[in-house]
């Protein structure tokens, strides 16, 4: 059995009247990468700032490797790395200089430190641009920078805020692929936020959809997938397809819903364990030539939009644009 | 955590500030500008009287005496006194509604009338008069150039006085002065040397630079790290909080030492300033001088949530403290009011401290009440700072 390396209970916290975290309870497993999905300022941001003691809880607590964050704050603080959503740099020293003051942060003696920053910038291939001033950089070698620096003190937890977040999608795949790096050859715990479906299905062991300040969901991404309604998608290519087929497939009592994509593909959505072989069956029936068939996985997307009714993508400023009316229906969102 | 971490903590915060610092090329130069700037604006902008000279003066003569008058040589000894001093430019007007003509036309600040009944007054052994007229929309020249006015007539009245007494009497040129000026007027400095308004600003400009540099550099740059999220990156990390304070301090203290380095270098090499006092005790009283402003530098850090709200109530509180605090004007010129917030302000004791150092070479226990004074501040400042600091950092 694994032991909890986070155990979190009934965590609150509220800015002037504003519940920005509602009562959120959760356990991060040892060396689990543990995602926080929701839009922006589902409150996401707000958990890891009052897990990594930056403020403290208004209600309830959590504890970090067994230390209180309240109570034993400075113990937890060397035992969590911090990479949030504006990057802890200063653009004008340089990378090595950067690391060098964080790591004194740490009380990492300087043979230590030294050896530690080489090896750490050789890891993100920044050894090169060590003597240039942090603000030079693109983002995502501020990125890198950015995370080693949080990895300094060999934490046992590592909270990434957005990691990708305003990254090209180059430089995110390799962030991600960092990520998953450490946390597979040096065991580290993780914590990730993001508001990208598929970042969360990429890296996260368990996923927890947060909305207005509260875990709507949480479990495996398999798992949680289950949870839509309406069973199983397939995309099926049939190379004569016509509008009798597609009405005849429309006919078979467990399809849901049948939708023409171009010519030859369809995509049915069907409930129940029978449906796929009626389908296929149908159509063969009437002498449907089926080319191939690809039965589609639901989407976090899908899940969000399941559990929430609305979508992901949907913020309070698209909102407020979209009409009045919709502005009265949105609730304050704080980060 | 020991104390020596805390320690440790903040001269690696204050080097890593120090450093950034260094890394902006302008603010170095504008480092050793502002001062400059600062020292020739209130320096040439007062002005004092040894500056004026060469003041346009309409001059009329209504006495009708002849060459050998009075009169007549009256004008002539006033153009001689003035060719050797030159305060003045000479020129010669009709009547009084010619030169009040000219005073508003600003040609000329103000005039000399020598009336009709001056010589005859003069031969009758009464006293005889001489108008000077002022141009009253500048009373600053206008008292200026009556005092030159009233000095040069009163020079010339004694001389001839002397002359009187030495051919009327038996009394010799040796005593002659005497009589007519029984006393004589001494003025004498406890230190050499004829001080300029300089002399008088430069411990208070420097005083206000290093204290005001501290007090906006502080909360502008913990609020500025809160603004760009580099403050978090101390904050998760096992530092004290008092730590993060104590190293930001340190490299503003730093800067601000420089900075009034800088001025008294440029005061003493090319404003003529001369230090009388030990160069030592200056620092050492900078040194409080900045420390009688740290607590209030972080309670106003506490209070500003952005850099923008921290410049703003450093603007507020800075304007007052430089007027009211006796940098550039005497506080003893000041309405009683005024007087009395310049007693609470802690520059103000620190400006008269310094100055008695600086300018009059004062020791210690000459400064002793101002001393306490910034001692006192301080601390209290700082005992109230304090636990403002930490509720504002972990809100």
């Amino acid at each position: 059995m694994v032991k909890n390396m986070i155990e979190v209970k009934n965590l609150t916290k509220e800015f002037n009247g504003v519940t920005a975290v509602n009562h959120v309870s959760f356990d991060v497993k040892e060396g689990e990468i543990f995602g926080l999905l929701g839009p922006n300022g589902a409150g996401k941001s707000t958990t890891i700032r009052v897990l990594c003691t930056l403020t403290r809880p208004t209600e309830g607590t959590a504890t970090i490797g067994g230390h209180d964050i309240v109570k034993d704050g400075s113990k937890v603080r060397e035992l969590v790395g911090l990479v949030s959503e504006k990057m802890i740099m200063y653009d004008r020293l340089t990378a090595k200089e950067n690391l060098k003051f964080f790591g004194k942060l740490y009380n990492i003696p300087n043979d230590v430190l030294d050896r530690r920053i080489k090896e750490m910038l050789e890891l993100v291939h920044m050894e090169k641009w060590q003597n240039k001033q942090v603000g030079t950089y693109s983002t995502g070698m501020k990125q890198r920078i950015n995370i080693i620096r949080a990895l300094l003190n060999m934490p046992e937890v590592l909270f990434l805020d957005e990691p990708t977040l305003g990254l090209d999608p180059q430089s995110s795949t390799e962030i991600r692929e960092f990520i998953r790096k450490i946390n597979q050859e040096r065991k580290i715990t993780i914590i990730l936020t993001t508001h990208m479906m598929i970042e969360a299905d990429m890296l996260c062991d368990r996923i927890g959809i947060m909305d207005y300040g509260k875990i709507i969901a949480l479990d495996t991404s398999h798992n949680l997938k289950k949870m839509v309604n309406g069973g199983n998608t397939f995309e099926l290519n049939i190379s004569n397809l016509n509008n009798k087929l597609l009405s005849l497939i429309q006919s078979v009592g467990s399809v849901k819903s049948v939708v023409r994509e171009n010519e030859t593909r369809v995509k049915v959505r069907a409930e129940g364990d029978g449906a796929f072989d009626d389908i296929v069956d149908a159509i063969r029936a009437n002498n449907g030539k089926i080319v191939s068939i690809n039965s589609l996985e639901p989407t976090l997307e899908d899940v969000f939009l399941h559990l929430t009714g609305h979508e992901v993508r949907e913020q309070v400023s698209e909102r407020v644009e979209s009409g009045f009316n919709h502005m009265r229906e949105v609730r304050p969102r704080i980060r | 955590m020991g104390a020596k971490r805390m320690v440790s903590h903040s001269l690696w915060i204050a080097w890593k500030d120090l450093l950034e610092l260094t890394r902006v090329r302008m603010l170095l130069v504008l480092l050793v500008l502002m001062p400059l700037f600062m020292m020739l604006m209130v320096g040439y902008i007062f002005p004092t009287s040894g500056s004026i000279n060469h003041l346009p003066v309409g001059l009329v003569d209504l006495d009708p005496g002849n060459d050998n008058s009075p009169g007549h040589t009256f004008v002539l000894q006033l153009e001689a006194i003035n060719n050797q001093t030159g305060m003045m430019d000479l020129s010669s007007a009709t009547s009084f509604a010619d030169i009040k003509t000219k005073i508003q036309n600003g040609d000329i600040y103000g005039g000399i009338i020598i009336p009709e009944n001056f010589s005859s007054s003069f031969m009758a052994g009464k006293q005889a008069t001489i108008t000077i007229i002022t141009d009253q929309s500048n009373p600053q020249i206008s008292q200026m150039m009556q005092g030159v006015l009233t000095q040069t007539i009163d020079q010339m009245g004694v001389l001839l006085a002397e002359n009187r007494v030495i051919n009327n009497t038996s009394i010799g040129a040796d005593n002659s002065l005497a009589i007519v000026k029984p006393y004589a007027v001494e003025t004498k400095g406890i230190v050499p040397g004829n001080p300029n308004y300089f002399q008088f600003v430069a411990p208070g400009i420097i005083a206000m630079v290093v204290m005001m540099s501290l007090m906006t550099a502080l909360p502008r740059a913990i609020s500025h790290e809160k603004e760009v999220g580099t403050l978090d990156g101390m904050m998760a990390a096992p530092v004290n909080r008092l730590s993060i304070l104590l190293g930001k301090t340190i490299a503003q203290m730093v800067r601000g030492m420089i900075q009034g380095v800088i001025i008294l270098v440029l005061a003493v090499t090319l404003f003529g300033v001369t230090i009388y006092g030990s160069v030592p005790l200056i620092f050492a009283l900078l040194l409080l001088g900045v420390f009688s402003f740290v607590g209030l530098g972080i309670v106003i850090t506490s209070f500003a949530k952005n850099e923008e709200t921290a410049a703003m109530m450093m603007m507020t509180i800075m304007f007052p403290m430089m007027f009211l605090s006796g940098v550039f004007f005497p506080i003893q010129q000041m309405p009683w009011f005024m007087q009395d917030i310049s007693k609470v302000l802690p520059l103000t004791y620190a400006t008269k401290a310094l100055r008695k150092v600086m300018t009059l070479g004062a020791g210690i226990p000459s400064i002793a009440t101002e001393l306490a004074v910034l001692i006192g501040f301080g601390a209290v400042m700082i005992l109230i700072a304090v636990p403002v600091f930490r509720r504002a950092m972990t809100r």
